[in-house]
């Protein structure tokens, strides 16, 4: 079996005449960390929705998690996780209860919820706050729940759409960490941010300029391509091209 | 099955931590209830009166003696001159003036028989009309008694008010405050419920999620249906035992029909929520846009037959109207739970209608 976890080929979504998503075609290895960068309007979030199974393509192929995209939306729901970049547990629910629920839509036993529930709570050592509404802690701590939440069923694939907005250096960088040790234990990360820096962090980057992918390497090989000391360079160089704007 | 359970106990987390609301919820019905059943009525009471006799008899004294007894009538006094008449209206001293014309114990057995006028201050027509009406039902009713059997008496018409004996305004509010409340609260309550989580951002994730649609839409119903059955609870307990309107007919039926449309309610509530894109507009819309035509056209305030016809079509597309003419019947009229059959599926099908629209219209939403 080959470890491409994702795959797409010409992948189009056109919305009357305007074609958000052109063409776009790449694969994402298992384990990998997969950088989606591009300028707002690019058609990043189009694309993630099709792959998230929200959105059906208009035209060309994509299979996530051995499913195809086009058909079989239900199947790929059961095998990824997603967190949005805005805040997505429930704020008048306790920590717990944020994570029995979402383990629960999974469909995970409940023994098993407990077991995990409390693993993960001592990891995150959370364990004092396990009763305490989700409102009453600080952002950092919101998206670092969020994303254990979001990877709680062990799926295949976590889409990660601008997680560590309005987040301090510190946390993002724990929260980096916790990126790392999920793709270490083989779930692919699917990521899309705004932060040049955290575009180092991937293995590989993908930048979309109006709707195409333009450019697609690990980072150190996209900077020697276009001659540039850091991402954030390579982005700027790229989005100049940009023909759409917001 | 097991999603859809630790679904419905996050909304009931949702509603229970949030007490003020619930709160709000549980407490609207009693003010409402209360409110419309003992201030807003057009009930005849205390009615003060003077009658108007040349030649006070045994007739007319038992006749005011009569009207006195009753507890909504005060006989204030008696006039001996038709030029009183104005005196006693204008000063307010009196709201009604029962006036026999002279030799009327002596005419009671001719073939025309007497002559007997009731004058009434009719500045608050309405009120007028109904105190009319019941000092015609007293007195005629005296009358019925007196008289030998099968003697025409000629004199009062004979008006018998059906269901409703003593144009107790309650009855008739009863039903229709009932719909109003019913609707108002299970809409409103629902209507944010889906919009509150496009707001805050975790619809994506449920979208995201393999939860089906159906599922969100009904365990975001249940909690709600739950609170609305309480609500039901403390209506019906406050219209029989507070405002003493009693159910004629089928308590199961009733109870049943009223299930019914609150499951209605609810389903509208959820397409508005589905549909608008801002907790705010959905408040307003379920608001305004309900509670308006329910309590113009639903013939809960006015008759649904003297309406134009164009607002007669819109009156048919209320569920409220439906389901206050069906309370009518079983609470007031006491009629047998068939009676209520056409009300009961025209409720069902609105029902299934709404849940299909918003079913569809949410999965819209995932283009």
């Amino acid at each position: 079996m080959t470890d491409i976890v994702i795959h797409t080929k010409d992948l189009t979504k056109q919305f009357g005449t305007f074609t958000a998503v052109d063409h776009i075609s790449f694969d994402v290895q298992r384990g990998e960390i997969f950088g989606f960068l591009g300028a707002n309007g690019a058609g990043k979030t189009t694309a993630m929705r099709m792959l998230c199974g929200l959105s059906i393509p208009t035209s060309g192929e994509g299979w996530v998690a051995g499913f195809d995209i086009a058909t079989q939306q239900e199947d790929i729901k059961k095998h990824i996780g997603y967190m949005s970049q805005k805040f997505s547990l429930y704020e008048d629910l306790k920590v717990w209860e944020n994570i029995r629920l979402y383990a629960g839509i999974y469909g995970m036993k409940t023994d098993e919820i407990e077991r995990k529930t409390r693993l993960l709570l001592d990891k995150l050592h959370f364990t004092k706050e396990c009763n305490a509404l989700v409102k009453s802690l600080p952002l950092g701590w919101k998206q670092k729940l969020a994303f254990s939440v979001s990877i709680f069923h062990e799926p295949q694939i976590v889409f990660l759409d601008e997680p560590t907005g309005g987040v301090d250096p510190e946390t993002r960088r724990q929260f980096w960490e916790m990126i790392y040790e999920a793709a270490d234990r083989g779930i692919t990360v699917f990521v899309t941010t705004h932060y040049m820096d955290e575009a180092e962090y991937c293995n590989r980057v993908s930048i979309m300029v109006d709707g195409r992918i333009d450019a697609l390497d690990t980072p150190s090989r996209l900077k020697q391509q276009f001659n540039a000391h850091s991402m954030d360079q390579v982005f700027r160089r790229l989005a100049r091209k940009a023909e759409r704007s917001e | 099955m097991k999603e859809f359970l630790a679904f419905v106990r996050k909304e009931f987390y949702h509603i229970l931590r949030d007490r003020r609301t619930m709160l709000i919820l549980l407490g609207i019905p009693v003010v409402l209830i209360i409110l419309f059943g003992f201030a807003l009525s057009t009930e005849v009471r205390n009615v003060d009166m003077a009658i108007l006799s040349a030649e006070p008899d045994n007739t007319v004294r038992q006749i005011a003696q009569r009207l006195d007894a009753n507890e909504y009538f005060t006989v204030k006094e008696f006039l001996d001159s038709p030029s009183d008449i104005d005196r006693v209206m204008r000063s307010g001293e009196v709201d009604a003036v029962l006036v026999f014309e002279p030799g009327f114990s002596d005419k009671l057995f001719t073939p025309e028989g007497p002559q007997l006028q009731i004058v009434a201050d009719a500045s608050n027509a309405t009120m007028a009309q109904s105190y009319m009406a019941y000092i015609s039902a007293v007195v005629g009713q005296y009358f019925e008694e007196q008289m030998p059997e099968g003697q025409a008496t000629g004199i009062v018409p004979n008006v018998v008010m059906l269901y409703n004996p003593q144009m107790k305004s309650s009855y008739n509010f009863v039903p229709g405050i009932m719909g109003l409340i019913l609707m108002l609260i299970c809409a409103m309550m629902t209507s944010i419920a889906i919009v509150r989580e496009k707001e805050t951002g975790t619809m994506e994730v449920l979208l995201v999620s393999p939860m089906k649609p159906i599922y969100i839409i009904l365990s975001k119903m249940t909690p709600y249906f739950v609170l609305s059955c309480v609500n039901l609870v403390t209506i019906l307990l406050l219209a029989i035992f507070v405002l003493r309107v009693p159910v004629h007919g089928s308590m199961a039926a009733l109870i049943s029909i009223s299930l019914l449309y609150i499951f209605t309610s609810l389903a509208l509530g959820l397409l508005i929520s589905t549909v608008s894109d801002r907790q705010v507009i959905a408040m307003m819309v379920s608001a305004l846009m309900l509670m308006v035509p329910t309590m113009l056209l639903s013939g809960m305030l006015f008759p649904i037959e003297s309406l134009p016809p164009i607002l007669k079509v819109l009156s048919n597309i209320l569920p409220a109207t439906w389901y206050i003419s069906a309370a009518r019947k079983l609470m007031i009229a006491g009629l047998p739970a068939v009676s209520a059959l056409k009300e009961t599926l025209v409720l069902a099908g609105m029902a299934v209608f709404l849940l299909t629209v918003s079913m569809k219209k949410f999965k819209n939403r995932l283009e």
